[in-house]
């Protein structure tokens, strides 16, 4: 109501007006980012040779007779170097997940969006694909005429040359996310025989094309409008949280000039208005119109305008890294940084390493088999002979260890319990194969009379012999009146 | 599509789903622009809110408008395809029954191979094989164990499977028949049979004496004649007999119950035992498996 009334109260001050049709969708305008070079590309780059080397590589890695990154989803098994998770593991992606979360509501507080700019995979495939384009085509200026040029044989050799490589980058793309989940050297083989599965060739041509439209086409637009990431990492952001900042009180007035003219007598801040900050732009914004929503904070701008400083031979840093509260209050660069270290920071660093150190120590301690006890309900109790009364229970012995084990059975909780089981060994113990599941029959026995009727707690021992590990599980043992 | 009995249902999702997807047909068209008081050229859309707080117009890229269109699109020719708007069968004629038996079908042709290197091996040397006994052990555990216990050593009314006390005969052939078409045993009420309520007693008396149980020995002389109209399903001798599968008396194994009390009962009332048929669970080589698993719990002593 309260926005109608002051909608038409606003109609009713302002002088009349003609009516606008506003288009509430209007196409995107293709954005040329010029290449940059400096301090920011610099580890933004080693952050792409980093993660990339990480992703194309590791699938390769062998470990013993497998893969040593390989997540079964047919088998339910995840392999992970000498770790194999099951399903009853899920607890720890979900702490893993909680780790990333933190991880970058940590970064976010120290430094705005530091995963948006240097790690994410669309900010990763969007450079190598720029940088494929800037090769192929040229420049930006030159990639601007190219696509104003009209059709030449040189354009279309261009353009389906980039295309061709973009196409082979992202199917190899493709093909090394589907060798994480199905053993990528067979995988390989099944590629240059033709004989990929449905689903293989499904997911290679799915997450390729995912590769492809998204790096080469939608690349902001994705940050702009589809990423959730995006924006609620704003209201991580605070006064003190480091963000790439045009300085404006040293920047402005703007406006251009002779290399060799004196800034005192012209009224003239630092910045030459040379729109360079605005080219380098993978979001196409404008950082002198202070921090935007599109901002990635990739600090291209930051780079290219230090080149330009050092060419008009004044001091570096006129768009950099500075905090809300340092460019308020003026501080110099170890004024700011001291601000890292605030309770909110603090806060999150301990919690994320509490969650790290918990994680691992679970890791560690987790056992390498795991057991379900399963009481018989078809039998309550049965005798049995030399007057034993007798409880039967399934024992279901999960080996998570990929060699096989014996395990040695024992009972406790009542009075003469006697563990019986005809899948024994001469050795009294039961073998699982390595990584398999078995349910093995157990009869607890006691003397008949020796308890009173009900229920009572009783409770399985299992010792893993060759793991030297032991785990207890609750049952009870029911005697009838 | 006969799930609802009341012909306005069918009708109702029709108008509602159709609504649905026209209703946001209709509001992608509307939102797409807007008329604006505003100032000419100042990107702004007109709204104000808490006296001059201005909303400015971030169109959102076309592209958008092409995903709108492409799921309603997609939601028309899943009208056509698929069961849907109440009564409509689909184009397509898929079921869940059908995807059901599809998924059954790979399912099986996928296991078909493991089972079918077993299916030549005779029993005895298959019960002797680790894999296949794996396999079997599974088989059971998931199909056979709610009647007959984890550790097949069975319950009241369910047979023990591991003592070689058969009702129904041990041979493999015979405990492939037992789990392929199921067994049903049947005792009929014999009080009237046998005689007043004392025969009764004594008949059981004298099964008692014949496997060796505690008993009145008086009774059971006077109940070994009455014991001639138990005979014809039991034997003379009370050995029972695996062809119709009446129980054998004097081993000691009291399927329903031991004492005198549990065998007046069986007497009087009779009973009615049945092990359902299996073949319709399992294919015949999985039944050759599990048959030389059940074999190899009475036959085969050096268990693992």
């Amino acid at each position: 109501m309260r926005s109608s009334n002051n909608l038409k109260a606003s109609t009713n001050t302002d002088a009349p007006k003609e009516a606008t049709v506003i288009h509430l969708y209007a196409a995107a305008e293709k954005i040329y980012p010029r290449s940059t070079f400096g301090f920011f590309t610099k580890w933004r780059w080693a952050m792409i040779w980093l993660t990339q080397i990480v992703f194309y590589g590791t699938p390769w890695i062998e470990w013993g007779n497998r893969q040593a990154l390989l997540f079964d989803l047919e088998a339910k098994r995840f392999y992970i170097f000498n770790l194999v998770l099951y399903p009853q593991d899920l607890i720890y992606l979900t702490a893993i997940l909680i780790i990333s979360a933190l991880s970058l509501f940590l970064f976010t507080a120290i430094a705005g969006r530091l995963w948006c700019g240097y790690t994410c995979p669309q900010t990763v495939y969007t450079e190598i694909f720029l940088w494929i384009e800037a090769k192929i085509e040229g420049d930006r200026a030159a990639r601007i005429k190219l696509d104003n040029a009209g059709l030449s044989s040189q354009k279309l050799i261009k353009k389906s040359s980039k295309h061709f490589v973009w196409i082979a980058l992202s199917l190899w793309t493709g093909f090394t996310f589907v060798g994480y989940f199905s053993p990528i050297r067979e995988l390989g083989s099944a590629v240059v025989n033709l004989g990929l599965g449905p689903w293989e060739t499904f997911w290679i041509g799915f997450y390729g094309f995912a590769t492809y439209g998204n790096a080469g086409f939608m690349r902001e637009q994705v940050c702009k409008y589809m990423c959730p990431y995006a924006r609620f990492q704003s209201a991580m952001f605070d006064d003190d949280t480091l963000v790439v900042t045009y300085d404006e009180a040293r920047g402005e007035p703007r406006g251009s000039r002779s290399r060799k003219a004196d800034l005192t007598n012209q009224n003239l801040g630092s910045c030459i208005d040379c729109s360079m900050c605005v080219q380098v732009c993978p979001t196409g914004i404008d950082i002198r119109k202070g921090l935007q929503y599109e901002c990635i904070g990739c600090g291209a701008c930051a780079d290219v305008c230090d080149t330009v400083m050092d060419k008009m031979g004044y001091a570096r840093g006129l768009i950099k890294y500075s905090t809300q509260t340092a460019i308020v209050n003026g501080w110099s660069h170890t004024q700011m940084l001291k601000r890292i270290m605030r309770p909110r920071v603090m806060i999150y660093a301990a919690t994320l390493i509490l969650l790290v150190t918990t994680l691992c120590t679970s890791l560690w301690l987790r056992s390498p088999f795991k057991v379900d006890v399963i009481r018989d309900r078809g039998v309550m109790a049965r005798l049995a002979e030399g007057g034993m009364l007798e409880n039967v229970y399934r024992l279901q012995i999960m080996n998570a260890t990929e060699s096989a084990q014996h395990y040695q059975l024992s009972a406790t909780g009542l009075d003469g319990l006697v563990v019986q089981s005809d899948a024994l060994d001469a050795n009294r113990t039961v073998i699982v194969n390595a990584a398999e599941t078995r349910g093995v029959p157990v009869r607890l026995q006691i003397p008949d009379g020796s308890v009173k009727s009900g229920s009572h707690a009783v409770a399985f021992s299992i010792h893993a012999v060759e793991d030297d590990a032991t785990v207890t599980e609750k049952s009870i043992f029911l005697v009838p009146r | 599509m006969s799930d609802f009995t009341n012909s306005f249902w069918p009708i109702f999702i029709t108008v509602i789903s159709l609504a649905g997807v026209f209703g946001c047909a209709l509001l992608l068209w509307l939102t797409s622009k807007i008329k604006a008081n505003s100032p000419n050229g100042d990107n702004t859309n007109g709204h104000v809110w808490d006296e001059n707080l201005r909303e400015m117009n971030n169109p959102l890229p076309r592209w958008w408008v092409w995903m709108f269109i492409i799921t309603i699109v997609f939601s028309l020719f899943y009208f056509v395809s698929y069961p849907s708007l109440g009564a409509n069968p689909g184009k397509l004629g898929w079921t869940q029954a059908k995807q059901y038996e599809q998924e059954m079908a790979v399912a099986n042709e996928k296991i078909a191979p493991l089972y079918a290197k077993y299916a030549a091996m005779p029993i005895d040397q298959l019960a002797g094989n680790k894999e296949a006994k794996a396999i079997g052990e599974r088989l059971f555990m998931n199909n056979c164990a709610q009647c007959h216990g984890s550790d097949a050593h069975g319950s009241k009314g369910f047979p023990n499977l591991t003592d070689n006390d058969w009702i129904h005969g041990g041979s493999p052939e015979k405990i492939t028949e037992t789990i392929t078409n199921g067994r049903i045993g049947m005792m009929p009420p014999m009080a009237a049979a046998v005689g007043n309520e004392e025969d009764v007693k004594n008949v059981a008396n004298y099964v008692l004496s014949i496997s060796g149980n505690k008993h009145d020995s008086a009774r059971a002389a006077l109940g070994k004649e009455k014991f001639a109209a138990c005979a014809a399903c039991h034997g003379a001798d009370g050995k029972g007999n695996q062809a119709i599968g009446s129980l054998n008396l004097t081993d000691g194994i009291w399927l329903h119950g031991a004492g005198e009390e549990a065998i007046i009962k069986r007497i009087n009332h009779g009973i009615t035992n049945q092990m359902p048929a299996q073949s319709a669970k399992f294919s015949p080589e999985q039944i050759h498996v599990l048959t030389a698993y059940v074999w190899g719990l009475s036959n085969n002593a050096n268990h693992q």
